[in-house]
């Protein structure tokens, strides 16, 4: 039979977008608990958000925002059919992501050293607030942290099809998609950074 | 096209079971949705009967409190998860949907297998928690916190369950945006799409807008058992109000994605047999789009007794009563339409206008508990109970069968006895009502739900109850006794024996693998407003 392959790029694109979508409410759920805890405790929630440090997280920050950029780039690279610097920018993303895990690990360690960990004897001496606050920190920050690991994993998908030249100049939309999803990781960090390292 | 083998034989180099398991077709995954559901529904049924035989004092002795409460959380939870919401759009949706608009398949056929495999996955996770753990989850299927953070039996892996099935919910409604949006055939305008396609479209937004907050929430509880991270916890300054909440805001719009599916089976049913467009096209198609838009703002009319603040109960009170004027303009559409119809009388008709009664009922005891006052009185009994088997038995699972009778010779290309159908429908429609009436009659009595034990002065109100149940289980083996029956030994079905005149009736019973650039739909009148002759 000859079968015409159906390929419709906007719709794998919308496909996407709507998956973003749901990805937004499943932190929106997040933020609607955030939110009623912080009406509840606005006190609480500035002392225990003295406790996070806020240089880390903006550092964090410019490395997300870096690697943004390095998606967009390797798109663009890749729309002008040069192979090597989308390798090379998809690569750079990798590395930020690892960075930015990494820089994590050593804010989340310390908060363990410091005894600011859910069930642990020291919280438990903390004001309620404070104690929410950390709770949600943990799960808010954990699970944004999941999604950069799950991010790399589709980037470096990604970069595995670019290798084997499955993704090309005239068929990138995998790319492009990728790239949507780790935007959408970024923009999440972006709202987590004031309302946990800036609240106090 | 007479040549084309159907998409029911094999021609591909896989054989047996993997040809199935593994097809991205969307007929073949539709009825892969079909199978394992029927069975997950028989699964729930009998542990709905055997909570009803618990309820006869004589046989309490079968399952101990702690077993009857297991139960009554698997019974909602596999009735729920596993049957009503992935119900009309997995199997008729899916089926249905592409050969409605025109296209040769959805737009994502992979991801349309994966969500399969999903609802596989959870399912089975869900089933393994009766057995593994600290005993089987005696929660209730809403999960409330604290006792789903507090009890020792095995809510993980059962929440774990509940959240893989919600991730095959929403990629499903994703394909099935996508599908609509970017697969009508060329003169396919959005007016001109039957109205089950509409009902699939607002029920996918609703599958994408609200699921992920059931999901998040169950990941939290999940969170806050492993971990301890309090936020539903009071000692710890979290709140379990919140856990309602989030989880209603999810489960709410949930009723739904049972129900508007089964609207718009109904909307495609009405009109073929009563040789007449459906009245009111538009208003239909818009209601189903207003149902999800207002649906997802009535969340907290389940909180009634939780202890809000008195305007949020106004409020939500107030909206409450507005959803149900959308369902409405539905219900006076459909009997509008039966209205100096040519009608022929057959049974898939016969369950359409069972779905019309039973969810009047179901829907108008629902404005009813709206009321503030009411509520406070009916809250959580057993008048609850009966009201949402109204609406989600009564209402989806009928509208299901209805739907089930209508497009079997299409799916199966056999034609079922349709006085044995008659047959079965009596004992299911008898007992139907004397089952959940009576559990209406029984909370409005004072019969708290969930309870082990009652009270003697409600022991003869079960008993009718209890009888009632086993008229249903007994007319629905009848049910499905006769459609398998006709897979192996019916009659060959024509290949439009309801005169219908979408597009699936225009292609053989059943479809060819691939049904493609056959349809050219009118360019003038919507395709399911055309006038139809009468048929003699």
């Amino acid at each position: 039979m000859t079968e015409h392959v159906h390929r419709d790029d906007f719709g794998s694109r919308l496909g996407m977008w709507l998956f973003l979508v749901t990805e937004m409410v499943l932190f929106g759920g997040l933020f609607i608990a955030y939110s009623a805890m912080r009406h509840r405790y606005p006190m609480e929630f500035h002392q225990a958000g003295a406790e996070l440090n806020a240089t880390l997280g903006i550092i964090n920050t410019v490395v997300l925002l870096t690697s943004s950029l390095t998606v967009v780039l390797s798109i663009v690279a890749m729309q002008r059919g040069d192979k090597k610097r989308t390798i090379g920018f998809l690569s750079s993303t990798l590395v930020l992501g690892l960075v930015f895990l990494i820089i994590k690990a050593f804010e989340w360690s310390a908060k363990f050293h410091h005894g600011l960990y859910p069930n642990a004897p020291h919280l438990a001496t903390l004001p309620p607030g404070e104690q929410v606050f950390f709770g949600l920190y943990f799960s808010m920050t954990g699970l944004h942290g999941l999604h950069i690991v799950a991010g790399m994993g589709v980037l470096a998908w990604v970069l595995y099809m670019v290798i084997q030249n499955q993704v090309r100049a005239d068929r990138y939309v995998h790319l492009e998609n990728a790239g949507l999803y780790w935007h959408l990781v970024d923009v999440i960090w972006i709202f987590l950074l004031p309302l946990f390292y800036l609240a106090a | 096209m007479t040549a084309q083998p159907s998409f029911l034989e094999n021609t591909g180099s896989r054989k047996g079971i993997l040809a199935w398991i593994l097809s991205t077709d969307h007929k073949r995954v539709g009825l892969l949705y079909l199978y394992s559901m029927v069975s997950f529904f028989f699964v729930g049924v009998t542990i709905g009967v055997i909570m009803r035989l618990v309820q006869l004092t004589t046989f309490q002795h079968l399952v101990t409190a702690q077993t009857y409460n297991a139960l009554f959380t698997l019974h909602g939870v596999i009735m729920i998860f596993l049957f009503v919401v992935p119900g009309l759009p997995a199997v008729f949706g899916n089926f249905f949907l592409p050969i409605l608009i025109g296209a040769k398949d959805v737009a994502f056929p992979r991801l349309n297998l994966a969500s399969w495999y999903f609802f596989m996955i959870g399912a089975t996770l869900a089933i393994l928690s009766l057995f593994t753990g600290g005993g089987a989850p005696d929660t209730g299927w809403t999960f409330y916190a604290p006792f789903s953070i507090k009890t020792g039996t095995n809510i993980s892996l059962a929440v774990f369950g509940a959240f893989i099935l919600g991730f095959s919910s929403m990629l499903t409604g994703i394909n099935f945006i996508t599908t609509i949006h970017r697969l009508r055939a060329p003169g396919m305008t959005w007016f001109r799409m039957p109205l089950m396609s509409w009902a699939l479209y607002s029920t996918s937004w609703i599958q994408l807008l609200a699921t992920p907050i059931l999901a998040i929430t169950l990941v939290l509880v999940i969170l806050e058992r492993f971990f301890g991270i309090g936020i539903f916890d009071p000692a710890k300054g979290g709140d379990p109000l919140l856990y309602q909440h989030l989880f209603w805001i999810y489960s709410h719009p949930a009723v739904y994605i049972m129900i508007l599916p089964a609207m718009g089976a109904i909307s495609e049913i009405l009109p073929t047999f009563c040789k007449r467009p459906i009245f009111g096209y538009k208003a239909i198609a818009y209601s189903s789009m207003s149902i999800a838009a207002v649906g997802s703002l009535v969340w907290a009319h389940h909180m009634f007794t939780s202890g809000m603040s008195n305007v949020a109960q106004m409020v939500f009170s107030l909206l409450t009563m507005i959803v149900a004027v959308p369902s409405a303009i539905k219900v006076f559409n459909w009997v509008s339409t039966l209205y100096k119809g040519a009608i022929d009388f057959q049974p898939p008709l016969f369950f359409a206008l069972s779905f019309i009664f039973l969810f009047c009922i179901g829907g108008l005891t629902g404005v009813m508990q709206g009321a503030l006052a009411i509520n406070i009185h009916i809250h959580d009994t057993y008048f609850i109970v009966g009201h949402f088997h109204y609406v989600m038995f009564g209402g989806t699972g009928f509208a299901f069968f209805a739907a089930l009778l209508y497009w079997f010779p299409k799916m199966f290309g056999k034609m079922y006895s349709k006085k044995a159908i008659y047959a079965s429908w009596f004992p299911m429609f008898i007992g139907f009502n004397m089952l959940y009436f009576g559990m209406m009659i029984l909370g409005m009595m004072g019969m708290p739900r969930r309870y082990y034990v009652h009270l003697p002065q409600f022991h003869w109100m079960h008993v009718f109850a209890t009888v009632g149940s086993w008229f249903l289980a007994l007319g629905l083996l009848g049910f499905f006794g006769t459609l398998l029956y006709a897979i192996f030994k019916g009659e060959k079905a024509e290949d439009n024996p309801w005169g219908g005149v979408t597009l699936e009736w225009t292609i053989p019973s059943p479809p060819p693998l691939r049904t493609s650039k056959r349809f050219q739909p009118s360019p003038r009148a919507p395709i399911t407003s055309r006038r139809r002759t009468r048929r003699d």
